[in-house]
């Protein structure tokens, strides 16, 4: 973090971060079919990312558990409205109530360990939760998943219709909850609880010997990054129809911490941007590969693979935190 | 079946299970005990073990048990040269920071799970065991190489023992667990302990897989159990303790072995991840350990 921020670059963030939103609403009139999908995609995937920067970024927790939180966004609003008909905006609650309180929990009893452990810890509890839904076949189908039909995908009220298969408001809400989250981090980062966060980072013991509460802190820390990923995993079922056991797999809490690493942890827009480039890139890479090599059977963890090692071994700042380091000092 | 003889097959099993744990399990502890990093990509090293040793099988013609010979004895070495390669390629460059090391080891994975899709393909392929011969019980047969597997891993994890316990390497493997600093005054050359230490570990894992795939096809999506599994055993025995790990293993695999005979595997998976992850919990030491100095 950068000190003292003075008044020239407290409108330079806002001004940033203003554009990057109004750059992506205006991005929907003349981006072409396909990519005006994946951006969204993208938009509710960087949701998730920014997430897990809360916890790995800014209050140094690396979790290797985020996918439980999102499949808890995933399937606590689609299976209501799967099996039970639920209407899908108290069914979007569900889910991010479904995964906030998972994280609480899971919150509470992982910090009590650190470090390694915590990691490890995360990951067990992720992985029971992934079992549990191979485990519940009946309900969640597993690995062949669920597709919600165009039906429980649309929301009236009153004069108010939006109908989720249709591109442009899929578009719109992604963009909205994308816009909601950049600015929920941003908040977090610039806040005072956002830099004791980053005390606790730094060194929590003085942290504790100053008097705050690290614990509390760390217990904030994980709930709101987990209600993060649940909203995106909510958004997820709703906006995209489908909902599988794969998301609640290891892979789903690697890529988050990829995208984060690549765009620049503790950083507001680096979540955003790693996101958008390892799509981009694994999409292409695989594309030219898969022509040169066509019998390799590449797909794309390789990619994922070679992208993680090379970032800690090259760019181990990212993205964002690369840049704030050489030219901008006052980025968020 | 008698309930009797079938918890005996179910507990045998279950050994075969826990000697194959153990020895991988061996290899995380070690590598964990002495370099102070979790390797995530040890179930890749099993996999690369049982993938190589069905290439090697191939490669002999004749008697089964020559080409499993081949396999047992080329296939460790092998995957030991790709691990050394990694650590000072790798993670030698990052320090062995803990985090780091654990987000470049994941990179690992996915690479080797990659090269493995890449050369060796999406399909299962079966190695012919050593030999044929069942061991006649009472109540049923038993597969003698079955056997045969539990005791090879108690010799190779008596073996371990021994030169952690009775060799000059192994001596200088504890000193540099012990006190890094201090091995380094006095003239070990810690950095290659660790890319030897490193190695060691993945060819345990690779071993273990050699003796596998006769009784468990190659696949190359196989590392993924044994790794959540030899992470639960070298917690509930106690990072970097060998007793341990070997105690762990056997109440591992056993109670597995049992568990999903009579319960659906994957409600038995799910609760002993869960119990696992309970005790890292509250007995971060593990249950054999004793807390960290």
């Amino acid at each position: 973090m950068s000190g003292h921020l003075t008044a020239r670059d407290d409108a330079r963030v806002w001004g940033l971060h203003f554009g990057l939103i109004a750059l992506l609403f205006a991005a929907q009139y003349v981006l072409p079919d396909y990519h005006n999908g994946v951006i969204a995609r993208v938009m509710v995937l960087a949701l998730f990312a920014m997430g897990y920067n809360v916890l790995f970024g800014y209050t140094g927790l690396l979790s290797l558990g985020h996918s439980m939180f999102f499949a808890a966004g995933l399937y606590g609003a689609g299976l209501p409205i799967y099996h039970f008909g639920v209407h899908p905006l108290p069914a979007f609650a569900i889910g991010i109530g479904c995964g906030t309180a998972l994280a609480l929990l899971v919150g509470a009893l992982a910090l009590r360990t650190t470090g390694v452990a915590f990691m490890i810890v995360t990951l067990m509890f992720a992985q029971v939760a992934y079992l549990m839904s191979l485990w519940l076949g009946e309900w969640t189908r597993g690995d062949e998943g669920l597709t919600l039909s165009r039906a429980e995908r649309i929301i009236e009220i009153g004069p108010m219709f939006l109908d989720m298969t249709n591109r442009d408001t899929r578009y719109i809400i992604a963009w909205a909850l994308f816009a909601l989250g950049l600015g929920i981090t941003l908040l977090i980062a610039r806040s005072r609880f956002g830099r004791v966060l980053v005390a606790i980072r730094e060194n929590e013991e003085r942290a504790r010997m100053l008097g705050f509460d690290t614990f509390a802190n760390k217990l904030a820390s994980v709930a709101i990054s987990g209600a993060i990923s649940a909203t995106a995993g909510a958004a997820y079922v709703l906006l995209f129809g489908y909902m599988g056991s794969t998301f609640a797999s290891i892979q789903y809490s690697i890529l988050p911490l990829l995208w984060v690493l690549l765009g620049g942890a503790a950083t507001t827009l680096g979540p955003f941007f790693g996101t958008l480039l390892m799509f981009y890139l694994a999409e292409m890479s695989n594309d030219a590969l898969n022509a040169w090599f066509p019998d390799a059977r590449l797909n794309q963890i390789g990619i994922v693979g070679v992208a993680l090692i090379l970032l800690v071994l090259f760019f181990p700042k990212g993205l964002f935190g690369s840049i704030r380091e050489r030219w901008l000092k006052w980025l968020p | 079946m008698a309930f009797g003889p079938h918890l005996l097959l179910a507990t045998l099993e279950g050994l075969v299970m826990a000697a194959v744990l153990a020895l991988m399990a061996l290899g995380l502890s070690l590598v964990f005990g002495v370099m102070r990093v979790v390797n995530v990509a040890h179930g890749e090293f099993f996999m690369l073990g049982a993938v190589l040793a069905w290439y090697f099988s191939t490669l002999a013609t004749g008697h089964p048990a020559i080409g499993f010979l081949l396999a047992l004895v080329l296939s460790p070495l092998v995957v030991g040269a790709i691990a050394f390669a990694a650590e000072r390629l790798v993670l030698r460059r990052i320090h062995y920071n803990p985090e780091a090391t654990i987000v470049a080891t994941i990179g690992l994975l996915y690479v080797l799970q990659q090269a493995a899709l890449t050369f060796y393909g999406p399909d299962a392929n079966p190695v012919v065991p050593p030999f044929n011969y069942r061991v006649l019980l009472p109540w049923f047969g038993y597969s003698g190489y079955k056997l045969a597997v539990i005791g090879a891993s108690i010799l190779l994890i008596t073996l371990t023992w021994l030169v952690l316990t009775r060799t000059r390497i192994g001596l200088v493997m504890r000193a540099t667990q012990y006190d890094r600093e201090t091995a380094q005054a006095f003239g070990i050359p810690v950095d290659r302990v660790y890319a030897g230490v490193f190695a060691l570990g993945a060819m345990l894992a690779a071993v273990a897989a050699v003796l596998i795939v006769p009784i468990q096809q190659a696949h190359y999506l196989m590392g993924t159990d044994p790794l959540l599994l030899s992470f639960i055993v070298v917690i509930i025995g106690g990072l970097g303790s060998l007793r341990g790990t070997v105690v762990a293993a056997l109440l591992i695999g056993v109670s597995d072995g049992v568990i999903s005979v009579f319960f659906s595997p994957t409600l038995a998976k799910m609760l002993a991840t869960l119990l696992v992850a309970m005790v890292l919990v509250f007995r971060p030491q593990g249950l054999f350990g004793t807390a960290a100095r």
